[in-house]
């Protein structure tokens, strides 16, 4: 990417491109700090940001701010809901200081591999909320903060900070919601290919998260969760075995796609329904998705 | 050029009769499309005899990225690929592979199958031919050398069509190709697994990718670096225009 071109495009529009961005040093300083510690593949959106810091509100659409802020509201859930089950663990930091953090965490983790994974993915939400927060610069939401936030779900999931595997069916629940939330969203940011580049990248990772999610609940549990979204036992939309989360999946049980049915497939007869189900994963729409994360978010918190 | 038109206009022609059956479902994907003729022809190779699938393309593969076809023809190639490798694979997988392993193996054979059976249906008469791969670097009685040669199809497919979502202008199409990411990206998350536990997401180690780690950022890649990567698995050459 070579930012002066982008620079001499932007000046044959606006003349003024180089003094938008002069007085506003903090917006360059900014931009260049940013890109310090992001590489290329995140560009894009860091220069939606700074461009955003130069032009104020004009540059990303307001359909792409709108997005983006309903991602990251989603991310902050994720991050708080991974992050608490390390700091609500323990009444010691690291360091030795005292975790002032609510302390309500009973489940011990199996291994140390389990809480390296939680530790990773926790890593890569928070990851998305910074990335999120700089692309969005003044347009982003306020914080969620934890006491926001209720993973018990008003008492749904009582136990999601005292069974292990009680936290990883609400995990899985949000990895594969937030799978469903981002590919649901992808074509209202193909005004923003940039932003969409980086939202993608977003959305396959959590693909990824939600892969070795299930992979944990089968190797702590005794029934087998696919790494990939089947049909449930059955025949029903939902394979997470946990009924109160039906609105995660559903409609994940299409077989046809673009007109074309995927059962049998080419003559194929190992396309089972179940192998068509597992072929496509499907977008899940905002109102369906704002429902589900309301569930874990606090009366006059909600989305 | 419009000799070349003509002939392909006609032999679609023919397709659709032939193949009445099935042309229900590409008929309206590519009216969503709104694709003439003339597009769809400019996309198709040339030289091409025969669309059976056992007829591997002469000449080559042209892959035109002037527009969506040339994109969903380009993952419609790596599909092609990565289901010709696990069908291999499930045909007959190494001796240490668990009863799980083979079952799963045999599960991301059908999706790579059902992927590939997609974009040949939905692109008709624009879908490239099929390309002759080349196994000779991978071991197949080696669990080792097919987790490995699994890591980085998954790996790179998510990469590709990561990188090849921007370049969509259709948001149908887009949309597709994000059903189809994300099982790849799951794919992925589970050979690595099996490899090491633990580097489902492993970022650092996809930094050539294109991913990024301290954003939390997956792997994205360009159409001709996906394809200088892949172009030691297929012997078909193929030709890229306007990337």
């Amino acid at each position: 990417m070579n930012i002066v071109n982008i620079l001499e495009e932007i000046e044959k529009v606006d003349g003024e491109i180089y003094e938008r961005l002069n007085p506003r040093r903090a917006a360059m300083k900014s931009f260049f700090n940013i890109g310090k510690k992001i590489s290329l593949a995140a560009m894009p959106l860091a220069l939606g940001s700074m461009f955003q810091k130069a032009y104020g509100q004009t540059t990303l659409p307001s359909a792409v701010v709108d997005v983006l802020n309903f991602a990251l509201s989603l991310e902050y859930l994720e991050y708080h809901f991974y992050n608490h089950t390390i700091v609500g663990i323990t009444k010691k930091n690291q360091d030795g200081t005292t975790n002032n953090n609510v302390i309500d965490v009973t489940f011990t983790f199996p291994n140390a591999a389990g809480l390296a994974a939680i530790t990773t993915i926790r890593d890569h939400e928070k990851a998305h909320v910074d990335l999120l927060v700089g692309a969005l610069g003044s347009s982003a939401r306020a914080p969620i903060a934890y006491a926001d936030t209720d993973f018990r779900a008003g008492g749904a999931f009582a136990t999601v900070y005292s069974d292990y595997n009680t936290f990883l069916a609400v995990a899985q629940a949000f990895e594969d919601t937030g799978v469903r939330a981002y590919k649901g969203q992808a074509a209202n940011l193909l005004v923003s290919p940039g932003v969409l580049q980086t939202a993608l990248q977003i959305h396959s990772v959590e693909a990824r998260h939600a892969s070795h999610i299930r992979q944990m609940r089968t190797a702590a549990g005794s029934a087998v969760y696919k790494p990939w979204v089947s049909l449930g036992a059955s025949g029903q939309a939902n394979d997470s075995g946990v009924a109160a989360v039906d609105a995660v999946y559903a409609g994940e049980d299409l077989t046809v796609q673009a007109g074309a049915n995927i059962v049998g497939i080419g003559g194929n007869a190992g396309v089972t329904k179940a192998a068509a189900v597992e072929s496509f994963d499907e977008p899940l729409d905002k109102a369906s998705v704002v429902t589900i994360a309301n569930l874990f978010l606090r009366d006059g918190k909600k989305l | 050029m419009s000799m070349k038109n003509n002939e392909l206009e006609t032999k679609s022609e023919l397709q659709d009769e032939s193949l009445f059956d099935k042309t229900v479902g590409r008929r309206s994907f590519l009216q969503y499309a709104g694709a003439s003729a003339a597009g769809i022809a400019l996309v198709a190779a040339g030289c091409r005899k025969d669309r059976g699938y056992d007829n591997p393309v002469m000449g080559g593969a042209t892959l035109d990225f002037k527009d969506d076809f040339g994109v969903l023809n380009y993952a419609y190639a790596l599909e092609q690929l990565e289901a010709a490798f696990y069908v291999k694979v499930a045909s007959a997988p190494p001796a240490s592979f668990t009863a799980a392993q083979k079952a799963y193996f045999q599960d991301i054979q059908f999706h790579e199958i059902a992927h590939r059976e997609f974009f040949k249906a939905a692109l008709g008469t624009a879908a490239i031919g099929s390309l002759e791969v080349n196994f000779e670097s991978i071991d197949f009685t080696s669990s080792a050398s097919v987790l490995a040669t699994a890591m980085a199809f998954e790996d790179l497919g998510v990469a590709a069509y990561n990188g090849a979502g921007p370049r969509l202008k259709n948001g149908t199409f887009l949309l597709l190709a994000g059903k189809i990411v994300s099982v790849e990206a799951r794919h992925a998350a589970y050979v690595r697994d099996l490899i090491s536990n633990g580097s489902f997401a492993d970022l650092n180690s996809l930094a050539s990718l294109g991913a990024n780690n301290s954003a939390g950022l997956d792997a994205a890649l360009t159409p001709d670096k996906v394809l200088n990567i892949a172009k030691t698995y297929i012997k078909t050459k193929i030709n890229v225009t306007n990337l």
